[in-house]
């Protein structure tokens, strides 16, 4: 059905094809190694993703305007690309900072798992057919599931484990109910051809906004949008916390890329009726994320709440379903994941000596160990949206996107959300900085490894703030691919 | 010339904020000298763009622009006109003597200093830039680190509850005003964020109409306007002596200076439109903080409301939208910087010895620190506009603006003059003079030599601007000329 493989179909899939060599290695090598030498998993793992990232940027790269290839089931685009570089690193970064982290370090099954769900998020990435999609979202999840409730001994990690899959197993079927009545409609499942049946008016209008409201639905779970957020601080609690990093970074961003791609190729015939549903939604999600992250005293829930929270800003950027919105999507990720990489590295570090998420726990951090302290202000600062860090601009982008498309009061409801925002970040370093603690001879120890994923990660959040053309390009040309 | 002289004074300070972090934190001495050479090379930077500044030339001279993100119109643009100079200028005063005094600062001085180098950067940055994006940019570098200098270094009865006060106004202000901002940057449709090339274009009157007073409060909330200016005395008074001169003498300008850049300058109609109410506001300011001030017995309090009053002086002056208005305006921005500078550096001084700053618990000064009791009555002859000091070349055109728009206004506001005299004398006399009391006379001493170079320094300023008004006069002459020719006639 593909016709012939040329080798530009192969070098679009090169990334996934790295990863299923890499996966089936340490699948293999988990079986071979003796127990002690278990820490040699890791060290594969990272290698082998630095060197799929290196082969991304290398050979992956889409050259001019999008391709449709293997038979319309894979988008090439520039899109993909930047999001496929976006959950490659995130992965490696996660494979630095579980260094050490009992009970899921030295099992291969952590790895493999690991290292499947960041193959889907690639396939999500460049999916732009609805059975390629759903496949690959299901391959995103299903590991995900596993990874939340990996600590069988630990309730907290059962339930998490258990809660997501209930939850997004009804969503899923919410979203493939959509897909469904989309392919009923129109006789295809290519987003193209999809789109091209719409624009002809095959589709009654209603049963058209009906339909993008169940995509959504689907998505938004995926994403955390309110009122769909439920699940997300339960399970970014009880996870174990590189877990937590992956659900709220790449996995989140995933969401995003799939959902701002079927939207604008597919509904651009009832974006008014889409873009108001988002919009609102955007405007709760916010709101909500940050008010109840108002009254936190657990890290790990204050910074789920603060991703419900950030999901709404981004939000901000798909209601206005424009090239400079889909942009600012784009950017918000680029720097919201290097600003999450950085905050929970600095609490999993923190953590294995703390043994506690308490954010009272965090007292004293800045004499205990300054650097620490340090990194973890600029990625809340980065989060509050402060300049010369990524996260003011990727705000502004948003709020600019929001203003653009005429909706002033979403750009308000935006700004204000993040003065609540401020409130809570600066509580929480107001904590590590002012606050004294009997222990603060005790230094926080931290591996070589650790520290360098540390200080790359918060690099990348100053690069991002100050020197911001490279980064809007790479948004821009990813934009651009989808108009 | 040839020297990025600008750029050198806007990222000199955060560069080497970041560069001390990386000092050990043990070696405190090192830590303060690298501090005191950068803060210095900042004050000479900013002489020099001062004495190199030429009135008869263009409006904006040391001009540096590069692309920043040329997709979206942003440019890294910088210049100053003969409104900002002073202000780079009373900026580099107030970090050179605010370091000066600060070698006593003994929890985390490596902190410290960083914080407050990044702070000055932002300063600096929103005083020089000509791009409006770079200018949000910078405003925001500023306003954030207060938050620490405050918790961390503040008075420890109220700091946590100061300083998230101040951080929350003042962001609320500053994301209101980028709304704005951003909603002019669409409905200009040049595609830049270039605030020369913004000047040119004409806003419909009913978009300026509804624009203006976001932009304009929004900054103006730095600026401590009435209602919004309750944050500033419980920040003057939480903040750490240095964070406290930065406050009242730098801070609260970038308000002042960012609402007429933005606000009054891109949107002139609108301007003209809301001031009739706004002016009402002003002159709240002026006499309700100078009366509320007349009612403290703290110190640091009394000072801080002066603040409110004496902005409120700037905001008047701006708000007649006359050329002696503006005129004074800008000058006034200069006078209180240094002045209220060389107050809370001289407060500071008391406190640290006394531990008090109640005025009734306090006396007799003049016999242990006549030099602070000297500089503490210049500053007050200068918040009472005494002719010889600046404060006066700054406050008369300031009238002069308001008796020609609004009479009564300037009436009325003069009424600010008596009660700053009322209170300012009775602080003069209740601290300096009369006898000192015994619970504090064993710990009163002589304040050092470099306390005595800093209010030298601020001192030379006050009474040098008064008596000489050509150093200043002629170059803030020269920018209000320009912005007159822009607006069309003052």
């Amino acid at each position: 059905m593909f016709g012939s493989i040329t080798s530009e179909m192969i070098l679009a899939i090169l990334p996934e094809i790295s990863l299923l060599l890499l996966i089936a290695i340490v699948f293999i090598a988990d079986l071979v190694l003796p127990t002690k030498r278990r820490s040699l998993l890791a060290s594969i793992t990272s290698a082998g993703l630095a060197l799929t990232i290196l082969i991304t940027v290398l050979y992956a790269r889409p050259n001019g305007s999008s391709q449709l290839l293997w038979g319309g089931m894979l988008n090439h685009d520039w899109l993909a690309f930047v999001s496929k570089l976006i959950f490659l690193t995130t992965a490696l970064f996660v494979t630095f900072f579980a260094a050490n982290w009992k009970g899921i370090w030295q099992k291969g099954e952590f790895y493999v798992l690991l290292l499947t769900s960041t193959m889907g998020m690639t396939l999500v990435s460049s999916a732009s057919d609805l059975i390629m999609l759903f496949l690959a979202i299901e391959m995103v999840s299903i590991p995900l599931y596993l990874l939340a409730g990996f600590l069988v001994d630990d309730d907290r990690s059962t339930e998490a484990g258990f809660k997501y899959l209930l939850f997004g197993a009804m969503t899923t079927a919410v979203m493939l109910y959509g897909f469904s009545l989309l392919f009923g409609f129109s006789g295809h499942t290519g987003f193209a051809e999809i789109g091209a049946a719409i624009g002809a008016g095959q589709i009654p209008t209603l049963a058209l906004a009906g339909t993008s409201i169940l995509i959504l639905v689907g998505f938004g779970f995926k994403v955390s949008m309110a009122p769909l957020h439920f699940w997300a601080p339960d399970v970014y609690e009880g996870s174990p916390t590189p877990i937590t990093t992956f659900l709220s970074t790449a996995s989140k961003a995933a969401g995003f890329v799939a959902l701002v791609r079927i939207m604008i190729a597919v509904f651009p015939a009832v974006q008014a009726e889409w873009t108001s549903f988002v919009a609102i939604a955007a405007a709760l999600t916010m709101t909500i994320g940050n008010l109840i992250a108002l009254s936190q005293t657990n890290i790990k829930r204050l910074l789920a709440y603060s991703s419900i929270a950030h999901a709404g800003y981004a939000l901000l950027g798909v209601a206005a379903a424009s090239v400079l919105g889909v942009t600012s999507v784009i950017y918000y990720f680029l720097a919201y994941v290097a600003t999450n990489l950085a905050a929970f590295g600095v609490i999993m570090i923190a953590s294995q000596t703390l043994k506690s998420d308490e954010i009272a726990d965090y007292a004293g951090l800045s004499r205990r160990s300054p650097t620490l302290a340090l990194f973890m202000l600029i990625a809340f600062l980065s989060l509050a949206g402060v300049p010369p860090l990524g996260g003011f601009i990727a705000k502004v982008l948003v709020f600019a996107a929001a203003v653009q498309a005429d909706m002033i009061w979403l750009a308000v409801v935006g700004v204000l959300n993040a003065i609540i925002g401020i409130y809570y970040y600066l509580i929480v370093l107001k904590v590590v900085y002012l606050y004294d603690s009997d222990k603060k001879d005790q230094p926080i120890p931290s591996t070589r490894l650790q520290k360098g994923a540390l200080i790359v990660s918060v690099l990348l959040i100053i690069f991002l703030g100050t020197f911001f053309a490279p980064w809007y390009d790479l948004a821009l040309n990813g934009a651009a691919g989808l108009f | 010339m040839d020297l990025p002289i600008l750029s050198i004074i806007v990222f000199l300070p955060i560069v080497s904020g970041f560069a001390l972090l990386l000092f050990p934190s043990e070696r405190r001495d090192l830590i303060y000298r690298f501090a005191l050479a950068v803060a210095f090379i900042c004050f000479v930077l900013s002489i020099a763009v001062y004495i190199g500044f030429d009135i008869e030339g263009a409006r904006f001279q040391f001009i540096e622009k590069y692309d920043w993100l040329p997709d979206l119109g942003i440019s890294y643009h910088v210049g100053v006109d003969g409104i900002s100079t002073p202000l780079v200028l009373l900026t580099g005063i107030v970090i050179f003597t605010g370091v000066i005094i600060s070698q006593r600062i003994d929890d985390r001085p490596r902190e410290f200093f960083a914080f407050l180098f990044i702070l000055a950067s932002g300063v600096f940055g929103v005083f020089v830039a000509l791009d409006l994006f770079g200018l949000f940019f910078f405003y925001e570098i500023a306003v954030f680190p207060m938050y620490l200098l405050i918790a961390l270094w503040g008075w420890k009865e109220t700091r946590e509850y100061a300083a998230m006060k101040l951080t929350l106004y003042l962001f609320i202000g500053s994301v209101v005003a980028l709304v704005g901002a951003l909603a002019m940057y669409f409905e200009a449709g040049i595609g830049s964020f270039d605030m020369l090339a913004l000047e040119q274009i004409n806003f419909s009157l009913g978009f300026q109409q509804l624009w203006f007073p976001f932009v304009y409060l929004g900054f103006a909330v730095l600026g401590g306007i009435f209602p919004f200016h309750n944050w500033s005395p419980d920040g003057h008074v939480a903040a750490p002596t240095a964070v406290s001169m930065f406050h009242a003498g730098v801070l609260m300008k970038l308000g002042a200076f960012a609402a007429l850049r933005v606000g009054i300058l891109l949107m002139p109609e609108g301007a003209a439109y809301h001031f009739p109410w706004i002016i009402a506001l002003t002159l709240v300011n002026v006499v309700y903080g100078a009366f509320i001030a007349m009612n403290q017995t703290d110190l640091k309090y009394m000072i801080g409301f002066s603040s409110v009053s004496h902005m409120g002086l700037v905001a008047l002056g701006f708000a007649t939208l006359t050329y002696d208005g503006f005129v004074g305006a800008s000058l006034q921005m200069v006078s209180h910087g240094v002045m209220t500078a060389l107050f809370f550096a001289v407060v500071g001084m008391i406190y640290d010895q006394s531990h008090t700053r109640q005025i009734p618990e306090l006396g007799g000064l003049m016999k242990v620190m006549p030099f602070a009791g000297v500089a503490f009555i210049i500053g007050g002859l200068v918040s009472m506009g005494m002719p010889g000091f600046s404060g006066f070349i700054a406050e008369f055109p300031i009238f002069m603006g308001a008796w020609a728009s609004y009479p009564l206004v300037a009436i009325l506001a003069v009424v600010s003059i008596v009660i700053t005299a009322a209170y300012v004398l009775r602080a003069v006399g209740g601290v300096f003079f009369g006898d000192i009391p015994e619970n504090i006379k064993d710990h009163m001493h002589d304040i050092t030599a470099s306390e005595k170079l800093a209010l030298s320094i601020l001192a030379v300023v006050l009474v040098g601007v008064g008596v000489l008004p050509g150093v200043m006069v002629p170059m803030v002459e020269s920018g209000v000329a320009w912005m007159s020719a822009l607006l069309g006639g003052l």
